[in-house]
Order: C-alpha cells, then sequence, then structure tokens
C-alpha cells in the first residue's frame, strides 16, 4: 500500500508532455464510453440515420415536386446542401441531453474524484458527437445520390464543403454543450435546445432561396450562420446557389464567413461550457 | 495537522438553503483504521463525504486527506481516495468490466495494465460470471461490489465508503464486511458512513455520531456502548417468584425493575457471552418457571435517546429508507 502514496514532489514532476499525454487518454476512454453508449442503444442514432433519410426523401419527392429554384437548377441538386445542415443542426440536439443525462447520474461523481482531467468529460462528448455527425452526413450523401444528386466540382472542393459543414457542426456541438450544462434535466435540456434549433435550422436559406422572404427575415436568414455554411456548401458542391447573388457580406463571401462563424462559436463556446461545467459541478 | 492521520477535519461547516448540513464538526482517522460516522438520514454524513473527497467545497473549516488540502490541493487528494458512493456511481449501459477498466485508464494506468486490474477485482469481488453483463441488470449486492472495486482500481489509501451496505440483503451485508475487513488488512484507511450501529460496531474502530449537522459523540465502540448504556435483559416468568429478582441481580449492573406483579423483570446487563444461559442457570437453581427471556442490544433509537436525551422523531427511524441523506 504504501508505495502507492506518492509524495507532492513526485506528482509535481508529471511533464508538460505527460500531462498532454494524459489529456488525450481521458477524451479517448470518454469518447470511447459515450461510442459505447450508442452500440448498447442503437435507436439513439435515429436522429442522425433514419431522419436524415426521412427528412430528404420527403423534400425532393413532396416538396420538391412544388419547388422552383430561382436562377434555375434542379432542386434535388440544390436541396442536399440545404438537408446536409438541417439534418446536423437538428442532430446537435443530442449533445445537450446527453452531457445533461451525465450530470444527471452518478457517474459524474465517480469521475470527478478521480485523477482525470474534467475538460476530458466535455471533449469526449464532442467528439463522439462528431461522430455522429459524420454518420449523419454519411446518411445524407448517401440517400442524395441515390434519388439523384450529383455535385459538378473537383473532389478537393467537395471534400472542403463537406469539411467546412462538420466544422460548423462541431463548433455548434460545444454550444449546445453549454445549454446542456444550463438545463436543470436531461428533459429541459431537451426544450431549450429546440426553441434555439428550430429558427437556426429553418430561418435560413436551407429550403428556399432568401430573396422571396419578407425583407426583415431575409436580413436574419442571410445572417443565420446556417445560411452562410449551407452556401458555401452549393458554391463547393457545384450546385445551384441563389444566395450568391445576394449583397450582404456573408451571402458574398459564403467560405469565409462560415469559417469565421465556426471559430467563433467555438471559442466561446469551449470557454463558456468550461466555466459552467466547473460552475455546475462546484456545489 | 497531525502527521499521523490520514483524514483530518477541522470544523467544516457546510449549509444547503435553509439546512445546516454540517456545523463545525471535528474529527480524525489515523492511518490504517476504519472511522464509521453513524448517523440517521439527513444527518450530513453524506454531505462529509462529498467535502472530503473534493466534490463540495465547505463553507468554512479546513479538511487533509492523506495530508492535502481537500480545497487547495484537490487533484492530489483524488489520487489518494477511492470513493463509494450511496447512489451507486456506476455506468449501467457498460458491462462491469468495461466499468473497470474505464475508471482504471482514467486513473492514469495503461490500458493493458487497466484490463489486467479490472480482471483481478472482478475475481477478487466474485463477479467473473456478471463481468461481461450490462451493470443495468445486476442485482443491489452485484452493483455495490462492483462499486467498491471501482473505488479500489489505484489501491488507494484512503477510501470513502458513504452506506456501503444500506437496502442490501443480510448475506450480502456479511459479504461485504468480510470485503471491507479485508481493505484494512492491507493498510488503508477507511472513513465508513452508516445507519446502522451494528454495522458501526461489527467493522469500526472508531465512531462518531453525528444529528442535525453536529457530531454528538465520538470514541471507541466499548466507549460508546458505555455512554448509551448497557443492554436490557428481560425475563417473564410463568408466576411470581421471590428470588428472582435476587438471582438477576447478580449478573445485572444496574437495578432490576418489576412489573406486571412480579412476573416481568428487566435489568440493565453488561454485554457478554452466555449471559442468557447464565440467566436461565440461576433462575432454574432456585426452581423459578421462564415463560420467556430477551436481551435488548441498543438500538440507533437508543443512542440518539441517550446523546441527544430526545426521542427519536418517526423519520430518523433506522428502518426508514429513501430520504436523502
Amino acid at each position: 500500500m504504501t508505495e502507492m502514496i506518492a509524495t507532492p514532489a513526485e506528482l509535481d514532476t508529471a511533464t508538460a508532455l505527460e500531462r498532454v499525454r494524459s489529456w488525450f487518454t481521458d477524451v479517448r476512454v470518454m469518447t470511447w464510453r459515450n461510442v459505447l453508449h450508442i452500440r448498447r442503444e442503437p435507436m439513439q442514432l435515429s436522429d442522425v440515420t433514419i431522419q436524415p433519410v426521412l427528412f430528404t426523401l420527403l423534400f425532393i419527392y413532396i416538396f420538391g415536386t412544388a419547388m422552383v429554384v430561382r436562377g434555375g437548377g434542379s432542386y434535388k441538386d440544390f436541396a442536399l446542401a440545404g438537408l446536409l445542415m438541417m439534418n446536423l443542426t437538428t442532430s446537435a440536439v443530442g449533445t445537450a441531453i446527453g452531457l445533461s443525462s451525465d450530470l444527471a447520474t452518478g457517474v459524474i461523481n465517480r469521475l470527478r474524484t478521480l485523477p482525470m482531467s474534467p475538460t476530458a468529460i466535455l471533449f469526449g462528448r464532442s467528439f463522439s458527437d462528431l461522430l455522429a455527425a459524420i454518420i449523419c452526413s454519411s446518411f445524407v450523401v448517401l440517400t442524395g445520390l441515390a434519388v439523384g444528386w450529383r455535385p459538378d466540382a473537383g473532389a478537393a472542393s467537395i471534400a472542403a464543403g463537406f469539411g467546412l459543414a462538420l466544422l460548423f457542426s462541431y463548433a455548434l456541438t460545444w454550444a449546445m454543450a453549454c445549454l446542456g450544462l444550463l438545463a436543470a434535466s436531461p428533459e429541459s435540456a431537451q426544450g431549450i435546445v429546440m426553441l434555439f434549433m428550430f429558427p437556426l435550422a429553418f430561418v435560413s436559406n436551407v429550403f428556399a432561396a432568401t430573396q422571396g422572404m419578407p425583407a426583415w427575415l431575409a436580413t436574419i436568414a442571410n445572417w443565420n450562420p446556417v445560411s452562410a455554411v449551407t452556401s458555401a456548401c452549393r458554391s463547393l458542391f457545384g450546385n445551384p446557389n441563389p444566395s450568391s447573388t445576394i449583397h450582404t457580406w456573408p451571402m458574398q463571401h459564403s467560405v469565409m464567413a462560415s469559417l469565421v462563424w465556426s471559430v467563433v462559436i467555438l471559442v466561446v463556446s469551449v470557454t463558456a461550457a468550461g466555466h459552467l461545467y466547473r460552475h455546475r459541478t462546484n456545489s | 495537522m497531525n502527521k499521523n492521520n490520514m483524514i483530518e477535519a477541522e470544523a467544516i461547516s457546510k449549509r444547503y438553503g435553509e439546512t445546516q448540513a454540517l456545523d463545525r464538526v471535528d474529527l480524525e482517522v489515523a492511518a490504517g483504521t476504519i472511522l464509521s460516522v453513524l448517523g440517521p438520514n439527513g444527518a450530513g454524513k453524506t454531505t462529509g463525504v462529498r467535502i472530503l473527497t473534493t466534490l463540495t467545497k465547505p463553507d468554512s473549516g479546513r479538511a487533509w486527506v492523506a495530508g492535502h488540502d481537500v480545497v487547495a490541493e484537490a487533484a492530489a487528494v483524488r489520487r489518494k481516495i477511492g470513493v463509494t458512493g450511496q447512489d451507486a456511481t456506476l455506468d449501467d449501459a457498460l458491462t462491469g468490466r468495461q466499468n473497470l477498466v474505464m475508471v482504471g485508464e482514467l486513473s492514469r494506468l495503461r490500458r493493458a495494465e487497466a484490463k489486467r486490474r479490472a480482471v483481478e477485482l472482478l475475481g477478487l469481488f466474485e463477479l467473473e460470471d456478471a463481468a461481461d453483463r450490462i451493470v443495468k441488470g445486476y442485482s443491489g449486492g452485484m452493483r455495490r461490489r462492483l462499486d467498491l472495486a471501482a473505488s479500489l482500481v489505484m489501491r488507494p489509501p484512503v477510501l470513502f465508503l458513504d452506506e456501503p451496505t444500506t437496502g442490501l440483503d443480510p448475506t450480502s451485508r456479511r459479504r461485504m464486511w468480510t470485503m471491507i475487513r479485508e481493505l484494512v488488512t492491507d493498510g488503508a484507511t477507511l472513513w465508513l458512513t452508516t445507519q446502522y450501529l451494528d454495522e458501526a460496531d461489527a467493522l469500526a474502530d472508531r465512531i462518531a455520531v453525528i444529528d442535525h449537522g453536529r457530531l454528538i459523540a465520538q470514541g471507541t465502540p466499548l466507549e460508546l456502548k458505555a455512554a448509551i448504556g448497557s443492554q436490557l435483559l428481560e425475563v417473564t416468568l410463568a408466576s411470581p417468584h421471590a428470588g428472582a429478582a435476587e438471582a438477576i441481580e447478580a449478573l445485572a449492573s444496574g437495578s432490576v425493575h418489576i412489573t406486571g406483579g412480579g412476573l416481568r423483570l428487566r435489568a440493565p446487563v453488561a454485554s457478554e457471552h452466555g449471559l442468557v444461559i447464565s440467566a436461565l442457570r440461576a433462575l432454574d437453581e432456585i426452581g423459578a418457571q421462564v415463560d420467556d427471556i430477551v436481551v435488548h442490544r441498543p438500538s440507533l433509537d437508543d443512542v440518539f435517546a441517550t446523546l441527544t436525551g430526545v426521542a427519536p422523531s418517526p423519520d430518523q427511524d433506522e428502518e426508514t429508507e429513501g430520504v436523502a441523506a
């Protein structure tokens, strides 16, 4: 037993490199744990598997038949980037609920008495949700290809489009983590998040060009970060992009706007999540 | 701070809204010993554990575990402790083995080492057969054993067990007791909270009694029992017998009370083996016919009645379950 009792001096000798390595281990373990949870209850994944397929079919075959794309082009080609962003945005809800559920169970007490990095709980959650976002994107793309969506750009450009969508989705995950940490219970987390999610996903250019909206709504939609990323994806995929003719900065520079939005949301949310987590767990 | 103490609390207080959960509690636990913190639901036992295990900060007062301040050096404290919570702190969706490997890796063991330690602990706690089943399907006793195993992954020198046997059946309880005793023979220092006097009596070197957040008594089990008062011997005779009181008095530690027209005799007695046999033999020798003979052991109710001078209210009954502590 006695050999286990390290002196304070020993503890401080952990080098910066060792600390970084331990942090990565902690994050890997927490990510693995969340993935095991999903494997245990695969229906948790329905919002990134079944839902994307259903929405894609719904919009392309039901609403799409009545849609005319402003500036020309096929609605299938126009819709895919929008469907990608809508599904990624709504599936980010899972982060808030997952984190809120973790805080509501006894597991968090065990984790907090371990010498692990407390931020690993948040990063582990963000990475397992990034994995879910990748699955979500794959389902949207495969369904899209099956019903006739065709990109018209080089592989690098298409990959950049998906990269941008996933970067934004990852940033959004952290914003959702903040809401999850603010919510008193998993149920209220769901409620709060939905309140943010609906305007974010729908007051945008994902399903229809913003030119047809009332001016005030169009302004909001054009500055909605989801519109910027959707517009960037459409350009990078070589698909019809009516937003490119709108004279607001994010619509004119959609790739740059997407990057700026993602980085700003990421920096603010990661910082805020760290504070909220500490506040939440320091009663 | 005393160097020989693995746990030391100095006037720690904690208030939750209107409730004074802990009120200037001083406690210390010498290395390699078991302190049992005894008290009813809501007495402040769990708050004490939460402060000492760095989960909650005290409003005032200071505490050290393994020489580290629980507030200023929380990270160092976490490397020295194992905690078994009142509501099991396990991941329900993982298997027993996965839970232990997770705790091992998060405690800085390498993956292979964490797996090896998990196998060792699953064996030690007789959980091999359930190792690869999801914890959600475990029985209460199995969950407690896995929870205890999880807190032992790093062989911590200090262990906090918060009501480790509450809600367990008698067999599982005995099994936990055996395992807890083995921990101390291995050199660990234990802080064990319980609502059961017999548990404190069976396991602890010292007992601290708390109620309404205040430390109301502490000492060895023997000292406390002396303070509480001895057990009561109660004899019911078939017919009154003139010599019965004298026969009982010889075994008693106090005076004999006679009620029921000489049929019922009650006397405080010291706890010792063979007491009932001696009493029966003494009564038989004088020709008294015994209908019934009972020894009442002091219960938690008696402890509180004696220490606080107030009869316990119904919600402090030791059988009451489910009230947040």
